[in-house]
């Protein structure tokens, strides 16, 4: 033990202080919620894993984490896909404009949650909304956005529209510091500007890459915001129990059942933690 | 804070420091541009949108055409007016909320990420492996499974219902400390640390005098991360939060939207519009503000090798 590394320790200290208080014992509280229950009639009293085998045979659970399962493998690629093609074109030095570029994409990250979706939910609607406007104008019936099939479309729309910037940024970041030399010696070999974004830059940023992965994979499971608040415009559509956050919302906050909430609250972690691994383990397999 | 960074001069596309050599003379796409452009029109379109409903009486709203405005009236001034005399001054009060929440908040989470970031990046300590792993382990974690336990916790320690409440969990920004150590990583060389101690200066005083100002970029980025999430946060306040009184804006807005629904409530769906407006465009300006720092920073950054 050097004198360094208690000098490490002073300075991530206090955010690893807060970061126990605000994550650390919430988990462990969690673990431990998850293996009591709670009744009227009786009190407390230690279950052990019942609640585990309950939610699993959960098919209302299961629902949400399917909704969400769906929802990650169409819209993050999608999502990932446009940003990481944006700050290509971006980087590229080809653009006329591109500071212009540079922010307006990236501003609907500076609108809030709430915003973006009442917004859009103003635009989805048919009364008196961007898509009734058009049924009127072209006397036509567009697919309604909120309907039962195209809901989670509709969602996925919002949270592209709100993060797609926000991922393109931190691409480009990654793309403005790979060294000019690497570009220069691939130019004097004649490598052309394709050849240079797969040979050299997507391996550059795939630091970046993975990090936006796990990123956007841990939104995706966690979705509650959109859901939550268009859920007056579709009520019979967005259920209580949409996403597996909105059921555990549901389950803590209007049904006080504290127990169950926590213990889908876990498994849906769990589910969480092992596919960001999976996602950076391939992200940093090979050289 | 300060940098030495001129800010006051725009960087255009066409300075040298904004443009890595082996680009001068790139040929400008004008296919790249249109293509990009439908991508700017589709992130302008609802902010469009909400600018054009802004200035609509509630008729308007239901009446006129949703990209465009409506032709007898403009009640933009007389909706904003309303907006913060609604309710009392409601609106007024959840700005103020809003802006205790980010200064203390963000301004605390970039604090702790920048420190240790730094650590990270730059000493060696027993289980630093570890400290990263559980941080990003963490994060895993659904807001939920934290929100619950800490609610509860939270009221047990008496602090729901208060500002600290909503505080406190902005503290922590895992995001922002991975940024501020790869930032670190980057922009402070190891030899001037070096040449530091060896001088004899403490740890902390190099940190302060060598190290900070090189870190200035990344910290205004990590600030306008924070101040984002802080200002946009929703779950957090949603279910600490009973009194109206200590709401910030955003859950302030939705319950005003959802007004409409209930029985007897009246439907203000022109100042749930206004609102919104006037709740991002402080943010707007800070990060077109905050930008040009930031940008330089990037043009710094990227001609290091």
């Amino acid at each position: 033990m050097t004198r360094r590394s208690w000098i490490g320790w002073q300075f991530i200290g206090p955010f690893m202080a807060v970061f126990a208080l605000v994550f650390l014992a919430p988990i462990g509280y969690s673990v431990y919620l998850s293996v009591f229950r709670t009744r009227l009639v009786g009190g407390t009293s230690f279950v052990g894993l019942e609640n585990y085998t309950n939610a699993l045979s959960d098919p209302q659970f299961w629902q949400g984490v399917t909704r969400v399962g769906l929802f990650l493998a169409v819209q993050v690629p999608i999502m990932l896909g446009l940003a990481l093609v944006v700050a290509l074109a971006i980087d590229s030095g080809r653009l006329h404009g591109k500071a212009f570029f540079r922010v307006t994409i990236f501003m609907p990250y500076a609108v809030p949650a709430v915003v973006a979706t009442l917004m859009w939910g103003f635009m989805y609607s048919n009364q008196f909304g961007l898509v009734g406007n058009i049924n009127d104008a072209l006397n036509i019936t567009l697919p309604e956005p909120l309907s039962a099939n195209l809901a989670l479309a509709s969602i996925g729309n919002i949270v592209t529209w709100e993060f797609v910037g926000y991922n393109m940024l931190i691409f480009y970041s990654a793309l403005r510091v790979v060294p000019a030399s690497l570009y220069e010696s691939a130019e004097i070999d004649g490598a052309g500007a394709f050849r240079i974004i797969r040979a050299i830059k997507l391996p550059a940023i795939r630091g970046a890459l993975v990090i936006a992965t796990i990123f956007s994979v841990i939104g995706s499971f966690q979705l509650f915001n959109e859901p939550a608040i268009m859920r007056p415009l579709a009520r019979n559509v967005l259920t209580t129990d949409y996403t597996p956050n909105m059921y555990a919302y549901t389950l803590s906050f209007a049904g006080q059942q504290y127990n169950y909430a926590a213990t889908v609250a876990i498994i849906m972690g769990v589910i969480t933690m092992v596919v960001a691994y999976v996602v950076q383990l391939r992200g940093t397999r090979e050289n | 804070m300060t940098t030495t960074v001129q800010s006051n001069r725009r960087t255009t596309d066409h300075s040298p420091a904004s443009e890595k050599p082996y680009r001068r003379g790139r040929q400008r796409s004008v296919l790249l541009t249109l293509l990009t452009s439908l991508f700017a029109i589709y992130s302008l379109v609802p902010l469009l949108w909400l600018v054009i409903n802004a200035t609509k009486t509630p008729e308007g709203l239901l009446s006129s055409f949703g990209l465009w405005f409506d032709d007898g009236e403009f009640a933009l001034f007389d909706n904003i007016r309303k907006t913060f005399t609604y309710q009392d001054g409601a609106f007024t009060r959840w700005l103020g909320n809003t802006l205790l929440y980010v200064v203390a908040g963000a301004g605390g989470a970039t604090l702790l990420a920048t420190l240790g970031g730094y650590g990270l990046a730059k000493f060696d300590f027993v289980g630093k492996r570890a400290v990263f792993a559980t941080v990003i382990g963490a994060v895993a974690v659904p807001g939920t499974a934290l929100a619950v336990p800490t609610f509860l916790m939270f009221s047990k320690l008496g602090i729901t219902n208060t500002p600290w409440s909503v505080i406190i969990p902005s503290l922590v920004s895992p995001f922002g400390l991975y940024l501020m150590w790869t930032f670190s990583a980057q922009a402070v060389p190891d030899e001037m640390l070096e040449a530091a101690r060896i001088d004899g200066a403490s740890e902390f005083r190099t940190f302060f005098q060598v190290s900070l100002p090189l870190l200035a970029p990344g910290v205004v980025t990590v600030l306008l991360f924070t101040v984002v999430a802080t200002w946009n946060n929703y779950f957090l306040p949603l279910i600490m939060l009973r009194d109206p009184s200590w709401y910030p804006l955003t859950i302030g807005l939705n319950s005003w939207n959802d007004q409409a629904q209930t029985v007897g409530g009246e439907a203000v769906f022109n100042l749930v519009i206004t609102g919104s407006l006037i709740t991002i465009l402080p943010l707007l300006a800070a990060f077109l503000f905050l930008q040009r720092y930031w940008q330089s920073g990037l043009a710094a950054g990227s001609v290091k090798e």
